[in-house]
């Protein structure tokens, strides 16, 4: 029996590989042992914000059981988290804390926006203290829709990130490339967040229904 | 307006034996594992002894009161389940409560039926999860919380059965409840009920007479029989003081009149941890017995009364209370003959109890503080609103 080809794009043919294997020697890529252990393995951070929280905690538990994607070690510091769940309502008051959590994650970090409050305010975007959406201070790579989502949606968002973490390239990684990300700390003031959103994350989106200022003026 | 850890650590000298010692003081939270959510407590400690300690609050307010305000009265009901969202059942009960008595409205008899199996099953679910996450609190890292939410995601399933989610039911209407239950849902009640002792007497054997649970807790976090009542404590927190205020069995709202049950609390003047655990897990025993009777007496009928399509009170005031499994949960309304509350008001049993964490505190470990918060079992999203 020959092992998985685990390097798509060396051009081997399965003989070959087996044969090597049998003297052994197994052909691979670097990037695909790399992200096949880093999405194998990915801690997430002990951090619960909300409601969405007691439904990551529930996936953790025995009936859902994260741990069958590696993922049950959760660690209540930074220091030793790959993977933020953002579960929960990022208020004005909370959102400098949690860019700063994220801030103190070693490289390689993911990050999950985990129900409908961390993507978009949710419920409660209405509200004068309700952040609309954790995507405006840093990166998300997967984003997970409900309110609460369900413990087995939480399940498919991690394999979702795993999917995204073996397409991964070493080259462009920016644990290699520019070490630890860190973006800058919003400023609580009281009644608002200054700056209201971090441009090198987020741009406000364009408006369908504006016109060019020379056409609304002639 | 303080920001979080803007504050450098401010260390006062003092003198102990001939030693100068320092006065340390440390922000727990917002983002620590023991606080249940966003809540902070700045905590100043000799040595490991708590000598000062100012909560934090605010990091999870979303409005509730306000929204409330700008929307009609029924639309607020989804809201009211993200309160204290492990009881999304008795928070729907509460606002319907207060509702209730702005217009004249008739409630089936299947669904007050419904409405006292949903809210004991609610109860269940808390109890077991607080009790769970209080001895994680402790250090008994999993096994405890495992079983529990064990136990919580069998009625999870009832509750998705009968209203189509898990934690944000939204399935009670003013005069009754959304919809019935379907077919076969009371049998599989009554098998979980019946299943529930069993599991109880395991916890039971498995925490009351633990060792390690019995000193970390027993003389911990004295909270006397006094100051809760003057503090306005309610709920396990204030029976475990030694006080039988149950508002099941002051008011008798709904149809808990048809029911045999005692309230379980402790004698004596002053409850610590322990007492509360205690009540909790009593607590626990009373609900099946409740359910038990519920589920023999339900008939089959209509579950939605004669509810208006529109919902607009005459100008008048309303409170409507119910005993949540955290204490007295109530809501305040004043209507001014719109479709929309003129004011929303929450009174959330958890902050309430939470105004005695630092009486309960002072000049214990710090390590102790943490379990002392855990017995009071907040939920942040109750205490901010
Ligand atoms: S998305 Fe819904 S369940 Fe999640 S935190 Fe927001 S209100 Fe709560």
């Amino acid at each position: 029996m020959t092992t998985p080809n685990t390097s798509p794009g060396i051009d081997l043919d399965d003989t070959t590989r087996a044969e090597l294997e049998r003297a052994g020697v197994i052909v691979s890529k670097v990037d695909y042992l790399y992200n096949w252990a880093r999405g194998g393995s990915v801690w997430p951070l002990t951090f619960g914000l909300a409601c969405c929280a007691i439904e990551m905690i529930a996936s953790a538990t025995s009936r859902f059981d994260i741990s069958r994607f590696g993922s049950e070690v959760f660690r209540p510091t930074p220091r030793q988290a790959d993977l933020m769940i953002v579960s929960g309502t990022v208020t004005k008051k909370m959102a400098p804390q949690v860019v700063r959590i994220y801030n103190q994650m070693p490289e390689p970090k993911w990050v999950i926006a985990m129900g409908a409050c961390a993507i978009s305010g949710g419920p409660f975007k209405q509200g004068y203290n309700v952040l609309k959406g954790i995507d405006r201070y840093i990166p998300v790579d997967v984003y997970l829709p409900g309110c609460p989502p369900r413990p087995e949606a939480v399940l498919q968002s991690l394999n979702y990130l795993q999917e995204k973490i073996r397409t991964q390239d070493i080259k462009s990684d920016p644990a290699f490339t520019v070490g630890r990300r860190q973006y800058p700390v919003p400023e609580f003031t009281g009644t608002d967040l200054e700056p209201p959103y971090n441009p090198e994350v987020w741009q406000p989106p364009a408006n369908p229904n504006a016109q060019p200022l020379e056409e609304a003026t002639a | 307006m303080s920001n979080a850890t803007a504050t450098a650590p401010n260390y006062e000298l003092i003198q102990r034996d001939g030693l100068d010692t320092g006065l340390l003081e440390i922000s727990m939270g917002p983002h620590h594992p023991s606080t249940h959510g966003v809540f902070r407590m700045d905590v100043k400690l000799d040595g490991e002894t708590v000598v000062d300690l100012q909560p934090v609050f605010g990091y999870l307010h979303r409005n509730h009161e306000k929204l409330a305000e700008n929307m009609s009265y029924l639309s607020s009901m989804p809201f009211t389940d993200r309160l204290d969202y492990f009881n999304s059942m008795t928070n729907n009960w509460a606002y319907a409560l207060a509702a209730e008595q702005l217009i004249e409205i008739e409630i089936p008899e299947r669904a007050e039926y419904l409405r006292v199996i949903m809210s004991e099953l609610t109860r269940l679910v808390n109890h077991v999860s607080l009790v769970g996450f209080f001895v994680n609190d402790l250090g008994a890292l999993g096994t405890p919380l495992l079983y529990a939410f064990r136990e919580r995601e069998k009625i999870l399933d009832l509750f998705e059965q009968a209203s189509g989610a898990r934690m944000m039911c939204n399935y009670f209407r003013f005069g009754g409840l959304r919809n019935d239950v379907p077919e076969g849902w009371l049998d599989r009640a009554r098998e979980v009920v019946d299943r529930f002792p069993k599991f109880l007497d395991e916890y039971e054997k498995l925490l009351c007479e633990n060792e390690i649970i019995l000193s970390r807790t027993q003389g911990v976090g004295n909270l006397s029989k006094e100051l809760a009542i003057s503090a306005g404590i309610t709920g396990p927190m204030l029976r475990a003081s030694g006080e039988s205020y149950d508002i099941r069995k002051v008011d008798r709202y709904g149809i808990y009149d048809r029911f045999q049950f005692r309230v379980p609390y402790s004698e004596g003047d002053v409850g610590d941890c322990y007492d509360r655990f205690m009540v909790r897990m009593l607590e626990m025993r009373e609900s099946i017995g409740i359910l038990k009777q519920a589920l023999d007496g339900i008939e089959d009928g209509p579950v939605l009364g004669n509810a208006p399509k529109v919902f607009k009170p005459k100008p008048a005031e309303a409170y409507g209370r119910i005993e949540a499994p955290k204490g007295e949960l109530g809501f305040y309304l004043i209507a001014d003959g719109t479709p929309k509350p003129y004011r929303f008001r929450v009174r959330p049993p958890s902050f309430i109890n939470l105004t005695v964490l630092r009486d309960m505190c002072l000049g214990q470990k710090v390590a102790d503080a943490v379990i002392i918060l855990g017995s009071i079992d907040i939920v942040l999203g109750e205490v901010d609103r």
